[in-house]
């Protein structure tokens, strides 16, 4: 509530009790009447800030002594017993007030310790993970450029054709972590442009399976593609990305010889992308957080940061689409991409 | 014949080291140049078979050095460049670098890639008839045919193909396609360009889904590769 709206709710709430007041003043007389106002400023000291309690503390006050107490319609006070009231009063709603800010304060105290220590908690597990991410690959290379270097120790030809490939592997996975990181802050910094230009999306979809052979042909793959599919205006190296992301993520996450379905299809100038498997599944609890920055799936197989889920996110709704995740009813994860883009039906026509 | 001479511009140490061992232990003799400047002065001084231009480097942009090269150096330059950069490798490749190599690349592609620039210099020694593997191009008679059978090609779906294959290896952009093939009204019009190379992937390729001749180059354009 804006602090205007505050006062105006301070003051409309005393002037109302006084007004009920005054007609019930007849029946009850006006210590009780006291009682009516001084509820009345214990309500706003729930709701709103120090000031505007205040400032009802003080109204309802002068219109309890200027309204109520004999002699009525002046600001006199006649009697000790009155005066004692008054100023009881007066204390009484002050003390109301402070009170309740004060613990307003120690709360919200409390909520920003809390935000606090959740980021710092954030940014730990995060730079253990990444530093975990990066280090890993790091330590194979510089361990086995070392040893191939030192004159002490014997290595076999076929160590040494192992270790070579750990350092190739290694590079690889850092390579690809190094490219999660800056389509993230590409993402993150704004300057960041989306280049549409007309994709045949049964190219993509192949062109981003093919990146990952030979490990894919591990797979079942299965790609459906309607002949009639229309061209969409789209980024082709921004969309490739989601489908790395999104493919990478069931060879990461999912057994050897998992079927992997993808469909695409057109709906109202929508491309619908559906990726699906047979893999695990996605726990219930993390369906819906999958898509956060950094988030990792418990106990999900080490090799990622967390970001690749994140960027397939960022890069749909770049285009002005989105993507969803959940699980099928007997074994396995759908991602559904919706991309809006213009269509083009040229390659249904027959040409000569 | 690998006694061909490649200048490598970069101001990375580490890549030079590697890129000097690593083609010399494939028998090309190597010069390198740390800037533009030197670059420049050693190209016009020994002027080398085959340049590998970093394009990032630190005294000049490298798409200047491009220009500069171009106005009187006709062999091949090989651009290298990093990651999500395809407007950069595009305006390279408009300003007339031969091919581009996005870094860390592997060892292979970059001898292929050196290879097949090369085998471009000499291409006029090609003969008319070209055998991808998958199927033979005669072009004296406009003819295509996979096995020994025929492939009924259109007029314009000839063109394209005819276009790649005589630039077999080199990376060509949309645009040079569409401007080549359509004439310079249509270079935007990249939607003709989708559907006739997926008609000519359906035509030609053994698997048109996983295209091995006709391969795509994400968001830059095609390459034609024989097997």
């Amino acid at each position: 509530m804006s602090i205007g709206r505050q006062y105006l709710t301070s003051i409309s709430l005393i002037t109302g009790s006084a007004l009920i007041g005054l007609f019930i003043n007849d029946l009850v007389g006006y210590h009780v009447v006291a009682f009516l106002l001084l509820v009345s400023v214990s309500v706003l000291t729930l709701f709103l800030e120090i000031r505007p309690v205040l400032l009802a503390a003080l109204l309802s006050a002068l219109l309890w002594d200027f309204l109520f107490i004999p002699p009525r319609f002046t600001f006199t006070v006649g009697g000790t017993e009155d005066q004692l009231l008054l100023l009881t009063y007066f204390m009484v709603a002050l003390i109301h007030a402070v009170l309740t800010h004060k613990i307003h304060q120690a709360q919200e105290e409390g909520r920003k310790k809390e935000a606090k220590a959740n980021a710092v908690r954030f940014y730990s597990t995060l730079l253990n993970s990444l530093s975990h991410e990066l280090r890993t690959p790091i330590t194979t290379i510089i361990g086995a450029a070392d040893n191939l270097q030192s004159k002490g120790g014997h290595i076999t030809e076929s160590d040494k054709s192992v270790l070579l490939n750990e350092v190739s592997v290694a590079a690889a996975r850092l390579n690809q972590q190094v490219e999660n990181l800056l389509n993230m802050s590409r993402l993150e910094s704004g300057v960041f442009t989306v280049k549409r230009d007309w994709v045949d999306v049964r190219e993509l979809i192949y062109h981003a399976i093919q990146r990952f052979e030979p490990t894919i042909n591990k797979y079942r793959v299965s790609v459906h593609v309607p002949e009639s599919l229309p061209l969409f205006k789209l980024d082709f190296g921004l969309m490739d990305q989601i489908l790395h992301n999104l493919i990478g993520n069931v060879i990461q996450h999912t057994p050897e010889g998992t079927d992997l379905i993808i469909t695409a299809d057109c709906e109202e100038e929508r491309l619908i992308i559906v990726l699906s498997d047979t893999g695990p599944g996605f726990p219930v609890a993390d369906v819906d957080r999958v898509f956060e920055k950094f988030y990792r799936v418990e106990g999900s197989r080490p090799g990622g940061t967390g970001l690749g889920l994140s960027i397939v996110r960022g890069f749909a709704e770049a285009h002005g689409g989105m993507v969803n995740l959940r699980n099928l009813p007997l074994s396995g994860a759908e991602f559904r991409i919706e991309i809006p883009a213009e269509v083009s039906y040229l390659n249904g026509l027959k040409n000569e | 014949m690998n006694s061909a001479v490649i200048l490598i511009i970069d101001d990375e140490v580490q890549i030079r080291k590697l890129l000097t061992i690593t083609l010399t232990s494939y028998d090309y003799k190597v010069l390198e140049a740390v800037n533009a400047k030197e670059a420049l002065t050693l190209v016009a001084n020994h002027p080398p078979d085959l340049v590998l231009l970093d394009i990032g480097l630190p005294d000049m942009s490298g798409h200047q050095v491009l220009r500069h090269l171009r106005e009187w150096y006709s062999k091949p330059i090989i651009v290298l460049s990093v990651q999500s950069a395809e407007e950069d490798i595009v305006q390279a490749l408009d300003h007339g670098a031969n091919d581009y190599l996005i870094k860390p690349f592997r060892t292979g592609e970059l001898m292929a890639r050196i290879r097949s620039a090369l085998r471009q210099t000499n291409a006029e020694t090609t003969g008319v008839v070209l055998d991808t593997g998958d199927f033979t191009i005669d072009f004296a008679a406009r003819l295509v045919k996979k096995g020994n059978v025929p492939v009924k090609l259109t007029a314009t779906e000839y063109t394209l193909l005819a276009l790649m294959v005589r630039n077999e290896g080199k990376v060509l952009t949309h645009q040079y396609l569409l401007n080549e093939v359509w004439g310079p009204s249509y270079r935007n019009e990249s939607q003709y360009l989708r559907v006739f190379v997926a008609q000519l992937r359906k035509k030609l390729e053994s698997d048109p889904n996983r295209p091995k001749h006709i391969v795509t180059e994400s968001g830059v354009g095609y390459r034609f590769v024989t097997a």
